[in-house]
């Protein structure tokens, strides 16, 4: 079996991993644009603050290609595929031919037009090693940075770099900062935490302007700045599988299987839509477990294992500043809030399921409530009130936790 | 391969287990020394409520969603074995959003901290095992 | 509040440079002496509530604890010790009567340690245990005069039923209720994995336990809690509780308090009344009377069992063992004043009964001298505390020996005595869930085995020293026994010759 796999992170490991469970024969090809060994992308926000370096952020060890006999093609880039032959084309024309093939090409930074964008110098997305290089390189401690974007990619920005410059501003078209992971009142926790670090934002605003180092906003104010950070947000890289034949929505369609609808070609991890249980709708949950699980679920698939990607939900451990936070879920439903002591949590109920919460500050023990959603676990066989407390093992029945606890199967 | 195993019916929420996991992990060849005047940072826990308890650490699942959630990689598995390093890991915490036993916590270094047997320290048998006094922990072998 | 005179008797010495308060004291401590004191961030004690029991000391992971005896004292008086003035306070502030749990702990002699044992020297060579078989199974009951043949000049078996024991030792009487569900079970697992039996006190029978049945001796008092039918079919034996040698002449009682629950069901009366059993059985008032009851209990059981008479070494035991053997009882159990109990009244449990070295062997003389040995075999208790009392109490004439004291040491007993106080802080002597729970069957049965198992070693070690291959040839071997500091007295009633002689 002759295994093909574009891509080098998260999808592209987990798939590996789990086709040498099956199958350790079988010939596996990885192609990357990156010309690095496998590095994990989140951690670029925290290489510049010094929290990791280059070794450490290897996604894996050293000897992971040789270890699982995998032939890396790095600072390739794949021009087409061909599903008729089978067959990749890499943009220097040489032609790999593949028996199952992984698109696993994640995302690309969104570029919105903006009047003047292409006068500004110092430019920078942040999503690769490269990105988080090159800002480093522009950064002088008495730069002013600006980041359009107040989302997780430009927030983890910001506090990468808030030791190595003068000053920040962040921008963001939303009236909350975090728009897509908490609700209003964890926003301004959280808001309020990252602007006591000097970190300046200005909300349900836009650039409307760039001029010799200045930014002219919507409202009318004017952010003089020497680095400019675009995080506005990503777009799945979906044009080899388009370009193919392969039905795209936001996102690669595949089934349950990882299988998109070229016959031996799967698609895992940003570049691909999957099934949010807790909302019931197909979308990209551009998250990197959730890469690595649909990785490896496509690569057991691919290696003629059957395993289905069905328990995806869109979660998030981030922190700021020291400031954690954890979120999962979808936040339609019965709310129940709890705040004190400088913690915030926010569980959401619908028809007698757990389906989303909020925890900032007070993380602990979180994973029993991402639990809870992804096993769709009946709120009435639990005890509730204890639930709410604090994530505990407690609030579950006896029986239950022998099995969790005490071997018992059944 | 040998595991860890609860039995509530027999835990007295001693919390001894508690103390000599943080003592095994201390580094400190005594106890006294290791734990006097701190607030321990155990990675074996006890729930307890109206006369019920256990004690609560990884399971070390066959499927270890921590693992595969990891991304620094820090979180690797061997020999049914998941052990963190520390060194790697950079306390993003989303092993934590992803144990659906709530058995990975904060180090207070800034990475995750975790039970993992005591391989890496010099008990054979986990430190946890070996002190509680009514086998309420045990570590063997199941089918 | 009122004085009452009393000064802790024992004072909780905590090393603070060790103590890394931990708080597992205060959280084991079911009398509630230790307390965490968050403002200095130590542990405090209240010396008056300690029962010196040791549950804190045992546990503490850094042995930063110890008990120790006060040395608080009033002026020294051989006549009115510190005890016997605290126990006149004690009195004359409750107006009751004192109690006491466990066995007589006063200073009479312990005959056990006036004895000594032979070893056999070139001319009856010793017996290596290791190298060669070694017999110490026995059977209790009844053995037949003589073989009997048919006419065609086959063996009649004449035998009536018998225990057999792999090793001469079984759990004596205690009941559930005033030892718990896992001590119970605990004894039950052990007397099944040694090939012994334990037995069920005067509380019935737990119906989880029914099948251990094959190594339960199931007892009759004179309460007659929980005894039915199907009660005395599920044991290996049935006894009847004549006496007890911590309290002979009274009953067993165990307050209301206790009765909930499980133990209520198992004794079959209601949730909280008091089980009081009556000093006599009401339908016994002589030897003729034990003789119909002895006979009841076969006829019920279909003279399948063999029935156990158990009585309290008191002055005249020997007449006393002499009617039983004659009551178609096919085993005398005899317990010695130092006899443990769940609660007795301190004076009763101190003062009456006799040591059941003297009483056993005055019985085996007298049994003998009537010619009615064969007619039933002997065990006794009443703090067997080693294997060498297990071969001196043979020695001297029984045929196995009871256990209880012992056996709860090994469950974790520290012998604190504060048994009648519910509060047992081993899981023991107590019912309360949270402290039950503290005795693991799984680990204390397996101390039990180990008990057992070790003794079983030493007895084979020290018979094939005598030269002796097996434990029948020892019963009554009293040329193996030698006194030691004994007067003429002594020594005639234990039938033994001093040492040197």
């Amino acid at each position: 079996m002759n295994y093909v796999i574009i891509g080098n992170s998260a999808a592209a490991i987990g798939a590996v991993e789990a086709i040498r469970c099956q199958d350790d024969q079988g010939k596996i090809t990885i192609i990357a644009s990156e010309p690095y060994h496998t590095y994990s992308r989140p951690l670029i926000s925290y290489l510049l603050c010094g929290k990791t370096d280059l070794q450490r952020m290897r996604y894996r060890p050293e000897s992971f290609y040789s270890d699982r006999q995998v032939t890396p093609l790095l600072g390739k880039t794949v021009s087409a595929i061909d599903p008729a032959t089978k067959t990749v084309t890499l943009t220097d024309a040489r032609v790999i031919p593949y028996d199952k093939l992984l698109v696993a090409t994640g995302s690309v930074p969104f570029i919105p037009p903006m009047q003047g964008l292409d006068q500004v110098e110092k430019k920078y997305t942040f999503m690769t090693l490269d990105d988080a290089n090159a800002l480093e390189e522009a950064l002088t401690p008495k730069s002013r940075v600006l980041i359009l974007g107040a989302g997780l990619i430009g927030l983890k920005c910001a506090e990468g770099i808030s030791n190595k410059c003068a000053h920040i501003t962040v921008i963001d078209l939303a009236d909350r900062i975090l728009p897509s992971i908490l609700d209003e009142r964890g926003s301004q926790i959280v808001r309020e935490h990252i602007e006591k670090q000097g970190i300046q934002f200005s909300l349900q605003n836009s650039v409307a302007s760039f001029e010799n180092g200045t930014a002219h906003l919507k409202n009318g104010e004017s952010v003089p700045f020497d680095v400019l950070v675009i995080a506005v947000g990503v777009r799945p890289n979906t044009e080899l599988v388009k370009n193919a034949g392969g039905k795209v929505n936001r996102g690669i369609v595949t089934d349950q299987y990882c299988l998109t609808c070229l016959p031996d070609v799967y698609a895992a991890g940003d570049c691909a839509e999957s099934l949010d249980i807790t909302t019931g709708s197909q979308r990209v949950l551009a998250l990197l477990p959730n890469a690595y699980m649909q990785g490896e679920c496509a690569g057991t698939n691919m290696a003629g294992g059957e395993k289905k990607y069905d328990h995806a939900i869109p979660m998030n451990a981030i922190g700021f500043f020291g400031l954690h936070i954890i979120t999962a879920g979808c936040y339609e439903g019965e709310e129940y809030v709890d705040e004190k002591y400088g913690c915030y949590k926010k569980l959401v109920t619908k028809d007698g399921l757990l389906k989303g919460y909020i925890l900032i500050g007070a993380i602990e023990r979180a994973g029993i409530y991402t639990s809870l959603i992804r096993q769709k676990t009946p709120l009435d066989t639990i005890d509730f009130e204890l639930i709410k407390e604090k994530p505990q093992l407690m609030a579950f029945s006896k029986i239950e936790r022998l099995k969790q606890l005490g071997g018992v199967k059944g | 391969m040998k595991r860890i195993y609860v039995n509530e019916k027999w835990c007295l929420g001693c919390h001894l287990c508690e103390y000599y996991c943080a003592f095994a992990n201390s580094g400190s060849d005594d106890m006294v020394k290791a734990l006097k005047d701190i607030t321990i940072h155990p990675r074996i826990k006890i729930e307890e409520r109206q006369g019920i308890s256990f004690a609560v650490s990884c399971r070390h699942c066959e499927e270890p969603l921590c693992v595969k959630s990891c991304i620094t990689g820090a979180l690797t598995i061997h020999d049914g074995v998941i052990t963190i390093d520390s060194d790697k890991c950079v306390g993003c915490y989303t092993c934590i959003l992803s144990c659906p036993y709530g058995a990975v916590m904060p180090s207070g270094s800034g990475a995750i901290q975790k039970c993992e047997l005591c391989v890496k320290n010099s008990f054979g048998t986990p430190a946890c095992v070996q002190g509680c006094p009514n086998k309420a922990i045990v570590y063997e072998e199941r089918a | 509040m009122a004085v009452d005179f009393l000064y802790p008797p024992y004072e909780v010495i905590r090393n603070h440079d060790k103590c890394i308060t931990c708080r597992v004291c205060e959280r084991q401590c079911a009398n509630e002496v230790t307390r965490y004191d968050p403002q200095h961030n130590r542990m405090i004690s209240d010396d008056a509530k300690c029962v010196n029991c040791h549950r804190c000391v045992s546990l503490c992971p850094t042995r930063a604890i110890k008990i120790v005896k006060t040395d608080h004292t009033f002026k020294t008086n051989a006549n009115w010790t510190g005890d016997t003035i605290s126990a006149v306070y004690r009195q004359a502030g409750t107006g009751g009567v004192l109690l006491s749990s466990m066995g007589n702990p006063e200073a009479y002699p312990v005959y056990w340690d006036k004895m000594l044992i032979n070893a056999s020297q070139v001319t009856n060579p010793p017996i290596d245990p290791l190298r060669e078989p070694m017999e110490t199974k026995v059977f209790l009951g009844q053995k037949p005069d003589a073989v009997q043949r048919d006419e065609q000049g086959k063996l009649i078996n004449n035998l009536a039923p018998q225990l057999e024991l792999s090793t001469p030792v079984m759990f004596s009487a205690m009941s559930y209720g005033s030892i718990s569900y896992n001590a119970h079970e605990s004894l039950a697992r052990a007397a099944q994995e040694l090939e012994i039996y334990y037995n069920t006190g005067e509380g019935g029978l737990h119906e989880d336990f029914y099948k251990y049945g094959k190594n339960t001796i199931v007892q009759v008092a004179s309460g007659r809690f929980g005894v039915y039918k199907d009660y005395l079919e599920a044991g290996a034996a049935i006894e009847i509780k004549m006496g007890q040698g911590a309290k002979p002449g009274i009953g067993g009682h165990l307050p209301g308090a206790k009765i909930v629950g499980d133990i209520s069901k198992t004794r079959m009366i209601p949730e909280g009344s008091d089980a009081i059993s009556p000093a006599p059985h009401h339908d016994i008032y002589s030897i003729e009377d034990l003789r119909q009851l002895v006979f009841s209990l076969k006829e019920a059981t279909e003279y399948k069992k063999p029935v156990i008479v158990k009585i309290a070494a008191v002055h005249n035991v020997a007449a006393i063992a002499s009617g039983i053997a004659r009551s178609g009882a096919d085993i005398i159990a005899i317990d010695g004043f130092r006899g443990g109990t769940g609660a007795a009244p301190t004076r009763i449990r101190d003062n009456v009964g006799i040591p059941i070295e003297l009483a056993l062997a005055s019985v085996d003389e007298r049994l003998r001298q009537e010619g009615i040995r064969g007619n039933v075999s002997i065990v006794v208790g009443g703090s067997i505390r080693n294997s060498a009392d297990i071969v001196k109490a043979i020695a001297l004439g029984a045929d196995a020996v009871y256990i209880a004291t012992s056996a709860l040491l090994a469950l974790g007993c520290h012998l604190c005595r504060s048994c009648q106080t519910g509060k047992c802080n081993w899981g023991i002597a107590t019912q309360r869930p949270e402290l039950v729970k503290r005795l693991n069957p799984e680990i204390g049965y397996q101390r039990l085995v180990n008990l057992i198992t070790a003794w079983t070693h030493e007895i084979e070690e020290m018979m094939g020293g005598m030269g002796i291959n097996s434990i029948e040839a020892l019963r009554g071997n009293r040329l193996m026994l030698r006194g030691i500091g004994l007067t003429e007295k002594e020594l005639q009633i234990l039938g033994i010759k001093h040492a040197g002689e």
